[in-house]
């Protein structure tokens, strides 16, 4: 058994040591939000917070998590940082089939905790490892342009 | 793609409207998980008393409910379809509810296609009109239970954000309260229709319906499909396309932590476990073997070495006017141009999760071909049809990969050996490599020139056919409509034109549509080659193309409009250039300049591109211009950076790593500039992948003097340790 605290709530669940933080959300806990892409940590589209930071849970072992503490898209909008950023994508209208997006959104929501005024350069560093298909990256950076500005 | 052929059959009946309707309202078909969807359906009964057709229910307490036979995928197709409907049936937009609709040819066919289907930018071209003839019909149909409930003329009553009005005597009826009594009305025959100048949705930009979930982690996809007691499937197919499992090494694998069964079939091995990791684990464990079959020595050198032969036969004709041989000639030009095999990627891997019991099969999948989904789930299983319940989902990127079934043939084949739910996920790697890919082509191009303008155009396309293997009957006489389309549609006023086509099927590399499909090939050849003919007659690459769009004005207005915004002429740095590309496809009209940057090392850089786009009347603009924006990012990706090779049969790209794609640092920024227009709605989903590479390739011409005529870009030509 391992615990995991995961958007303030204690869970105990039966994986081995080394099974992803990604798996054990969405197959073991149903928190299906956060979304597989890759499986190497080249998409971010499996992005949580642990202890706030921006990680790739699709290669973040279970068994080195300890007790700190995961936040998933599921629980973002509760921190200002999240809820002004989902605001400004939903503001600007960012979303289109919306699967990286989970992870689109935590990023920046980190980028914001530690930059609030980023400019296109810190931008760019923060969210070049979130890959959209869909091309919603014009968007992407007004809206944290805007949630920036808002906080 | 966008080639229309034969529709559908018979005209559904009644009884099959209110088969959907039970089948919809009793929620069996829950793909569309919003969370308003199912708040609505709690306080619904189980069949909506008003279901005047396949796309409208409304209930007694005035919940209305639109069914949607288009798949959302991130077009914002969901948003439209309301849009008009709401439009003319007349209620609160922001408070409809929107459902996937479950399989039915009949009642949701694509009449541009002939069935079920979502693609080819054809959504609103062909569901404009239906959609609004099902709306004003719907809402004459309230209108005339008011008039009868009141013993008033319909004509003295109004409609307006879902209530029906007689202004003469003050009454209102909401529309909730007219249900029992609209069920009744006969539809009418040509419902009338409202005036443009009275829309109060269309044209206006719409918050899209689906967003607030996809923020929050609520939106489910078909990955995310959890029936109860599912397990977790990962699957490996023989890496040669055609190959078989000679023999798999189990030892101790089905002893490991997680692990439940192993799946053996004569092509592919699947491990099902308590999660994902757990039948990842697995299978990477299981040593298998493989016999690579008749495939095994196929190239991409091999490829490219047949097609380039098969480009000196004569195809079929695809278009033909006026004399080549008695065209004036001043000069003669000739080229060939090559594009690669491209996977489409989406985010969201290849996934489906299906429950096989003796009597029935159950699919939760997000997929572009719902009926052919349900199909092959029965011909796998050899149940009936109506045995194979089909849930719909959101998609996470379809961009034509989601029109095939392959992968559910295989998730239906695993399951049929598996004790109940199992969900089956491919890994990126198989997403990759186990694909149906973008066709390989071959182009050959013989032009001659006059006084500065193209006096006979020559353009022979060869590649595989999509549409042979899926819509036969629109490959008539060796023809495929979609190899040539964006071809055949050439633009420019030139009276001597021969183009064909010359069928040449890959060994062993399944194709199929790729978004911008036909014409994404077909117009970066051509304006590529255009842009080497404005050169070759020593002319500005937009005056030689001015000049010669006489008979397209629509075009041509775009031009200038894309020429205005962009600053034509206006100076650049050194190794910095500007490239122009018009194109008219999927029934819409888009100039297209892209000014990108070429540093010593053949590095690249967009720095911007503006587009002016004619697509008639425009439903939701902002999702146009969002469409336009994602759709030029796609191109810029795999003219920068994409290609699918072949080696020992073998795809060998596996994963972002290796089969690139464009990140946030590398966009430009991006302007798109819609015209007004009162034409009939264009599509919009894939024009903006078609502009990309050709901009992009005559920006870099302008840039270095280099000229591109192989994607995706090759550094080293542009930065001249290679030849061209």
């Amino acid at each position: 058994m391992v615990n995991l605290l995961v958007n303030g709530q204690r869970h105990s669940v039966e994986a081995s040591l080394d099974t992803p933080l990604l798996w054990v959300l969405r197959d073991l806990l149903g928190l299906t939000g956060t979304k597989f892409g890759c499986g190497i940590a080249q998409c971010g589209a499996c992005t949580v917070h642990v202890d706030g930071d921006p990680v790739r849970s699709c290669l973040l072992p279970i068994g080195s998590i300890k007790d700190r503490a995961i936040t998933t898209i599921e629980a973002i909008g509760d921190a200002p940082q999240g809820a002004k950023v989902q605001k400004a994508w939903l503001g600007l209208e960012v979303v289109q089939c919306g699967y990286c997006q989970s992870g689109q959104i935590m990023a920046a929501a980190a980028l914001l905790k530690n930059t609030p005024r980023p400019d296109d350069a810190d931008i760019d560093a923060a969210m070049a490892g979130n890959i959209c298909r869909c091309g919603t990256y014009v968007r992407i950076r007004a809206a944290i342009k805007q949630a920036a500005e808002s906080l | 793609m966008s080639a229309p052929f034969k529709s559908a059959g018979a005209a559904p009946s009644r009884r099959e409207f209110l088969k959907v309707s039970v089948a919809v309202g009793g929620g069996l078909l829950l793909g569309f998980a919003l969370q308003r969807a199912q708040t609505a359906e709690q306080g619904q009964s189980e069949v909506a008393p008003f279901a005047p057709d396949a796309f409208i229910r409304i209930d007694r307490n005035g919940v209305v409910t639109l069914i949607m036979c288009q798949v959302e995928m991130g077009q914002g197709i969901y948003t439209a379809m309301s849009m008009i409907l709401a439009e003319e049936l007349d209620v609160d937009f922001s408070r409809v509810v929107v459902q996937a609709a479950p399989p039915n040819d009949k009642l949701y066919t694509n009449a541009a296609l002939g069935f079920q289907v979502t693609g080819g930018s054809t959504s609103i071209r062909v569901f404009w009109m239906p959609m609004r003839k099902a709306g004003a019909s719907a809402r004459a149909m309230l209108v005339e239970a008011a008039a009868t409930l009141w013993r008033v003329d319909p004509d003295g009553c109004r409609t307006a954000n879902g209530e029906v009005i007689h202004d003469a005597s003050g009454r209102k009826f909401p529309y909730g309260a007219l249900v029992d009594r609209a069920a009744r009305a006969t539809p009418p025959k040509n419902p009338t229709l409202k005036a443009r100048k009275d829309f109060r949705l269309i044209g206006t930009p719409a918050r899209r319906l689906d967003s607030p979930d996809k923020v929050n982690g609520k939106a489910i996809f078909g990955i995310d499909a959890m029936p109860t007691g599912v397990r977790f499937a990962t699957l490996k197919a023989s890496p040669v396309f055609g190959g078989k499992v000679a023999h798999v090494e189990q030892a101790g694998v089905r002893d490991m932590p997680g692990v439940r069964q192993v799946v053996v079939l004569d092509d592919l091995v699947a491990v099902v476990g308590d999660h994902m990791w757990a039948a990842k684990k697995g299978l990477d464990a299981l040593r298998i073997t493989w016999d690579d079959g008749p495939n095994a020595d196929v190239s991409s050198e091999q490829m490219f070495d047949e097609i380039r032969a098969a480009s000196s036969r004569d195809g079929v004709v695809a278009k033909s006017s006026g004399d080549l041989s008695k065209a004036a000639s001043a000069k003669r030009i000739e080229a060939t141009y090559h594009v690669p095999f491209l996977a489409h990627a989406p985010m969201e891997p290849m996934n489906c999760t299906v429950h096989v019991r003796p009597d029935a099969c159950e699919i939760w999948v997000g997929n572009q071909v719902i009926t052919r989904t349900q199909a092959v789930a029965a011909k796998v299983t050899g149940l009936a049809l109506d045995k194979v319940i089909v849930h719909n989902h959101l998609i996470g990127g379809g961009f034509g990969r989601r029109l095939e079934v392959d992968g559910i043939a295989k998730a239906v084949r695993i399951a049929q050996k598996v004790d109940g739910p199992v969900k089956i996920v491919w890994t990126r790697e198989e997403d990759i490599q186990q694909a149906m890919y973008r066709p390989f082509y071959y182009d050959r191009f013989a032009a001659t020139l006059s006084d500065g303008k193209i006096t006979g155009w020559n353009h022979r396309i060869v590649g595989s056919s999509i549409m042979a293997r899926f819509a036969p009957p629109a490959f008539v006489n060796g023809l495929d409509p979609d190899a040539v389309d964006g071809a055949v549609t050439f633009p420019y006023d030139v009276p001597n034109i021969h183009i064909d086509y010359v069928r040449q099927e890959p060994p062993g590399i399944p194709t199929c549509f790729w978004r911008g499909v036909g014409p994404t090939h077909n117009i970066f050849v051509i304006e590529s080659f255009v842009d080497e003919l404005a050169h070759s007659a020593g002319k500005d690459p937009v005056q030689f193309r001015r000049d010669q769009l006489h008979g397209a004005p629509r075009l041509r207005a775009c031009l200038e409009l894309a020429v205005d915004k962009v600053g034509w002429g206006q100076p650049l740095p050194a190794r910095v250039g500007r490239g122009v590309a018009v194109q008219s496809v999927f029934g819409s009209h888009v100039a297209t300049i892209a000014e990108a940057e070429v540093d010593r090392d053949g590095e690249v850089r967009v720095r911007r591109v503006v587009c002016a786009v004619d697509c008639g009347i425009v439903v939701n603009p902002d999702t146009v211009a969002a469409q336009i924006e994602g759709g030029l990012i796609f191109g810029l990706t795999a003219a920068l950076h994409s290609q699918i090779t072949i080696a020992k049969g073998r795809v060998q790209q596996s994963n972002f790593h290796d089969y690139r794609m464009m990140r946030i640092n590398e966009a430009p920024s991006i302007e798109v500039h819609l015209i007004h227009s009162e034409e009939a709605p264009g599509g919009i989903g894939e024009p903006g992948t078609a502009a990309s590479a050709p901009s992009l390739a005559n920006a870099l011409f302008a840039a270095t003097g280099v000229r591109l005529r192989q994607l995706p870009i090759d550094r080293d030509v542009l930065a001249g340790r290679k030849p061209a």
